[in-house]
């Protein structure tokens, strides 16, 4: 039995980039309408995989290698509205630069696809071979403002680390595969018996490779690079979507095959999270760079999300999922923000250019300093409350050293975040910035924003949608 | 009673706040603006007066109380008010009229957010006096750290940014560690709701932890002796209207914190840990009045005299006798109102001579008479004369103190005699004397908003001075069952 429509998101997908990409070549300045339909598809996407997937059993096709259950459904839901948000405020910063090409939309389409092919994947190789499809995407994006210097410093210096980590991740498999003989996730868990610690080494090689992905320290080096060098709507792109997925890898990968090694790992996972809240809190403080800042401040969230992965505990994979979806609003506002400071077709992205902000822009101030104090985790926004049950169930498993450099690090966190906040409020005025914002990113900026201020009304909602998500 | 007092209480200013961002008024006619704000605050603070007549003193049981479902199987938004709590929730409401009609003068530039920034820490702080819940109440009581940041950074003086990030690092720091600590509460015990934690109490191997936790963040609200540092600051950088939320509210909520969770859910770690809060009170006591002896500034030796208020108050806390307790909680209030009008007593100087150093003064008796027997009757009711509201809090603890510790309560009572050393001597400097300064002269004497504004802080302190009868009735029960529930705590440990 195939059930083939467990994966008709998939394949619609993959029909729909190989549409675009004969429409775009075929026809010219096909950009806008390329563009157009991409963001039908991801939308059209998300509702098939709502339909066809959120609802039902844990299904595993194509000889066990695929899985779709709750997590990878809601995981791909999030992914793919995650996006649209990024694809509809891209289209004026692309056209100032004027980059607004065809490969823009299709290139995010495919990493997408194999975000989702990562999420769903419940064997060793499937897994590489969606991790390779979304990197391979996301190279080329980086260096999408092929003109620019820094553009293409960064893509390359994105490539060749990605691929040594993929390298490393690559040697991790082949030695699990040696030890277990299978690289299907379920077999390797009933083959875990005597060979815990070479198994030990296969995992640790496996995780470098994935905290390479999601940007843990020490494995961090490219980020602020990358993230200073790109595009700003692909740096926004990275800060949110690739997170998305490697982390639910992270979590199927430690909690299928090897929950049982958990004494093994466990101190892996401490290790990566407590070095990236207090390496993020810390190096953020100097930097004068916005998409530098929020390139540590994401390195300082992983850390965050992953003292949830590294409970061991049910409670814990929730907390880190509510974690990172709050965290993608958040950025989603912050960069909505970046956007709007434009001035004469350029766009301004440094701390200073931020100075009396206030003045001249009261509401997209009132909207920075909701999103920039819920960033560091002030109650009652949203990012308290994230914080909150990160730290609730790293509590529960009497993790105490985790929870309290956890907390110390958000108050060295709120130092860069205030500081923003200082220049915003505090400082003198400078010039304004333009106002004629299209719709879409007026839109996502009060969306952002809205949710990040009201979430305390309603905490319960996106609790109970997460709370079927059952691993262990 | 369905209507839900409490929570229209909190949500109110709110509400108001969010009428204000979408208030456009002319320029510089900020009128409407004003008004829109004082209207929400009176109509808070005669709410509130309406809840204290319906208040039932005779009962230490939490009246008022609204539980609804907040986060499902978690949290419940639970609030409702008992005789500890009621008169910190009236304090605030009367307070904030108070600051909102005195911003005339003092507030400059951004009337309507520093406004809003006013009235969404109101809101905050009457959560904090009347949330029965601890996570409820640790959302409340961080909470109130972004409107004040911006008030001290935006409207302070010049060396705002480094006070505003002082005062907002040193409460966020004291605070994460409270956090853990109610976390950890919910996991030992199962729940966070203060009522159900009162009845089944918390395991003693956990409690000195748990008393240490919530005692770092509440010590450096309070503060106490050795993180007092940022208050100063603060209060010197920030406007008049935040000055005054600052020392009249925002310090009441450690001692209030003290009362209800050091006391309530810690007995046997409060037993064990009092001789360090008796030591670092006396600390605070002695060696910030004698700081505050030698301040030039006015507006710091008010900060300095706070901090020794204040350790007067956690003396009064721990002693655990029903004279002690009453006398920390008159004191809260007497300092709130007295605080409040020298906050509002400087800024009438410094609106007019833009200094707040005591040697620019001297000799203004004979300009601005009615000032001075104003500020006569605040610096008397911060010396703690008889007849004033001060003097019953002072006394009430210092009889606590008596009781339960002699060497405390005579070293105590030396702060009492330098308490009133330094702030006789600021009003000798500043009011009496011989006119030096020659643009002393041009000084102008209140205006009727002034006027209406020190005067009704000037009633309640005298009137509580001499017939502190309303106060004591409507904390009485509530302290009796809590020191009874305390002791009985301890037996059984």
């Amino acid at each position: 039995m195939f059930n083939l429509e467990l994966v008709f998101p998939e394949i619609f997908l993959s029909l729909s980039i190989m549409f675009l990409l004969i429409l775009g070549v075929f026809k010219n300045n096909s950009s806008k309408l390329v563009f157009n339909i991409t963001i039908i598809v991801l939308i059209i996407t998300a509702v098939i995989t709502f339909n066809e997937t959120l609802g039902i059993e844990k299904n595993l096709l194509f000889n066990n290698s695929i899985i779709i259950d709750y997590l990878s459904s809601f995981m791909k839901i999030i992914t793919l509205l995650a996006a649209f948000l990024v694809l509809i405020i891209s289209s004026s910063y692309l056209k100032t630069f004027k980059i607004f090409k065809i490969e823009y939309p299709i290139l995010i389409l495919s990493s997408v696809l194999g975000m989702m092919i990562m999420i769903s994947s419940n064997d060793l190789i499937v897994f590489y071979v969606g991790l390779e499809l979304q990197s391979l995407a996301l190279y080329v994006l980086a260096t999408f403002n092929r003109d620019q210097l820094k553009s293409s410093e960064a893509g390359l210096k994105y490539f060749v680390l990605s691929a040594l980590s993929s390298g490393l991740l690559l040697y991790g498999c082949s030695l699990i595969y040696g030890f277990t003989g299978s690289t299907n996730f379920e077999i390797i868990s009933y083959q875990l018996g005597a060979n815990e610690y070479a198994l030990t080494f296969g995992i640790v090689f496996i995780l470098v490779g994935l905290a390479f992905k999601i940007s843990a320290v020490p494995f961090h080096m490219w980020a602020p690079d990358v993230y200073e060098g790109s595009p700003t709507t692909v740096t926004l792109f990275f800060a949110i979507v690739p997170k998305i997925a490697a982390l639910t890898v992270f979590i199927r990968f430690l909690y299928v095959p090897f929950l049982n090694l958990i004494d093994q790992w466990q101190m892996i996972i401490i290790f990566l999270s407590i070095a990236s809240m207090l390496f993020g809190a810390i190096a953020a403080i100097g930097q004068t760079n916005l998409k530098r800042l929020i390139a540590y401040s994401s390195i300082g969230h992983v850390g965050y999300a992953l003292a949830g992965v590294a409970t061991g505990s049910n409670d814990g994979i929730q907390s880190s999922i509510i974690y990172i979806t709050i965290y993608i609003v958040m950025n989603l506002g912050f960069f909505s923000c970046l956007l709007m400071l434009k001035r004469n077709k350029e766009y301004y992205e440094d701390i200073d250019d931020l100075s009396g902000l206030s003045k001249n822009h009261p509401l997209l101030s009132l909207s920075l300093l909701v999103i920039l104090f819920s960033l560091a985790g002030i109650p009652p926004l949203a990012g308290f409350f994230a914080k909150f049950y990160i730290f609730k169930s790293v509590l529960e498993q009497s993790m105490y050293f985790l929870a309290i450099v956890g907390l110390l690090s958000t108050v060295v966190a709120a130092f860069y975040y205030l500081r923003i906040i200082k220049i915003i409020y505090f400082d003198k005025e400078k010039e304004k910035y333009d106002t004629d914002h299209s719709l879409w990113l007026k839109f996502s900026l009060c969306f952002s924003t809205f949710l990040i201020a009201i979430y305390f009304i309603f905490p319960s909602e996106l609790i109970e949608l997460i709370s079927k998500i059952n691993l262990i | 009673m369905n209507f839900p007092i409490l929570s229209s209480l909190i949500l109110l200013p709110t509400i108001g706040a969010f009428f204000l961002l979408f208030t456009r008024s002319k320029k510089e006619e900020n009128i409407t603006i004003k008004y829109v704000a004082l209207f929400t605050s009176l109509v808070n603070f005669f709410l509130s007066v309406y809840l204290w007549i319906l208040f039932d003193s005779s009962t230490s049981e939490f009246q008022f109380v609204e539980n609804r479902t907040w986060i499902k199987g978690l949290i419940n938004y639970k609030v409702g008010v008992d005789g500890i709590s009621i008169l910190f929730i009236i304090l605030t409401t009367f307070i904030t009229p108070l600051c909102i009609i005195s911003v005339n003068s003092s507030i400059k530039k951004r009337l309507s957010e520093f406004l809003i920034a006013v009235l969404i820490m109101e809101s905050f702080m009457i959560g904090v006096f009347c949330s029965l819940d601890l996570v409820v109440f640790y959302l409340f009581f961080e909470a109130g750290l972004i409107p004040m940041f911006l008030i001290i950074g935006i409207w302070g003086g010049s060396r705002r940014v480094y006070s505003a990030f002082k005062f907002f690092l040193y409460t966020l720091l004291g605070s994460v560690l409270m956090l853990v600590a109610i976390i950890s509460i919910y996991w030992i015990s199962g729940t966070t709701d203060v009522t159900q934690l009162y009845e089944i109490g918390i395991d003693k191997k956990y409690q000195n932890l748990l008393w240490l936790a919530f005692f770092s963040s509440f010590a450096v609200k309070t503060p106490m002796w050795p993180v007092h540092t940022w208050l100063p600051d603060a209060h010197v950088e920030a406007p008049t209207a935040g000055s005054v939320l600052l020392a009249a509210i925002l310090l009441k909520m450690a001692g209030y914190g003290f009362i209800r969770f050091s006391l309530g859910l810690f007995p046997i770690a409060s037993e064990s840990f009092t001789p360090l809060i008796y030591t670092l009170s006396v600390i605070a006591i002695i060696f910030t009045s004698l700081i505050a002896l030698m301040q030039e500034d006015m507006k710091k030796l008010i900060a300095y005299s706070s901090v020794a208020h204040m350790g007067f108050v956690t003396l009064g806390v721990f002693t655990i006798q029903q004279q002690g307790i009453e006398g920390s909680i008159i004191q809260m209030i007497s300092h709130g109102l007295v605080s409040a009008a020298l906050f509002l007593s400087v800024g009438v100087l410094y609106d007019r001579m833009h200094s707040r150093l005591i040697t620019t003064y001297g000799g203004i008796v004979t300009i601005v008479p009615k000032y001075s027997v104003l500020l006569m009757v605040f610096v008397l009711a911060s010396l703690g004369l008889p007849g004033t509201s001060g003097f019953v809090g002072e006394f009430l603890i210092l009889m606590g103190v008596f009781k339960d510790n002699f060497l405390v309560a005579v070293i105590a009572s030396i702060g009492v005699i330098l308490g009133a050393a330094y702030i006789l001597w600021m009003y000798k400097r500043v009011v009496f004397g011989k006119l030096v300064n020659s643009d002393l002269k041009e000084l102008i004497d209140l205006n009727k908003s002034e006027i209406f504004i020190l005067s009704s802080l000037a009633v309640p302190i005298l009137f509580f001075g001499f017939y502190p009868e309303p106060l004591i009735n409507t904390i009485e029960v509530s302290i009796s069952d809590l020191i009874e529930m305390y002791n009985l705590n301890l037996l059984y440990k």
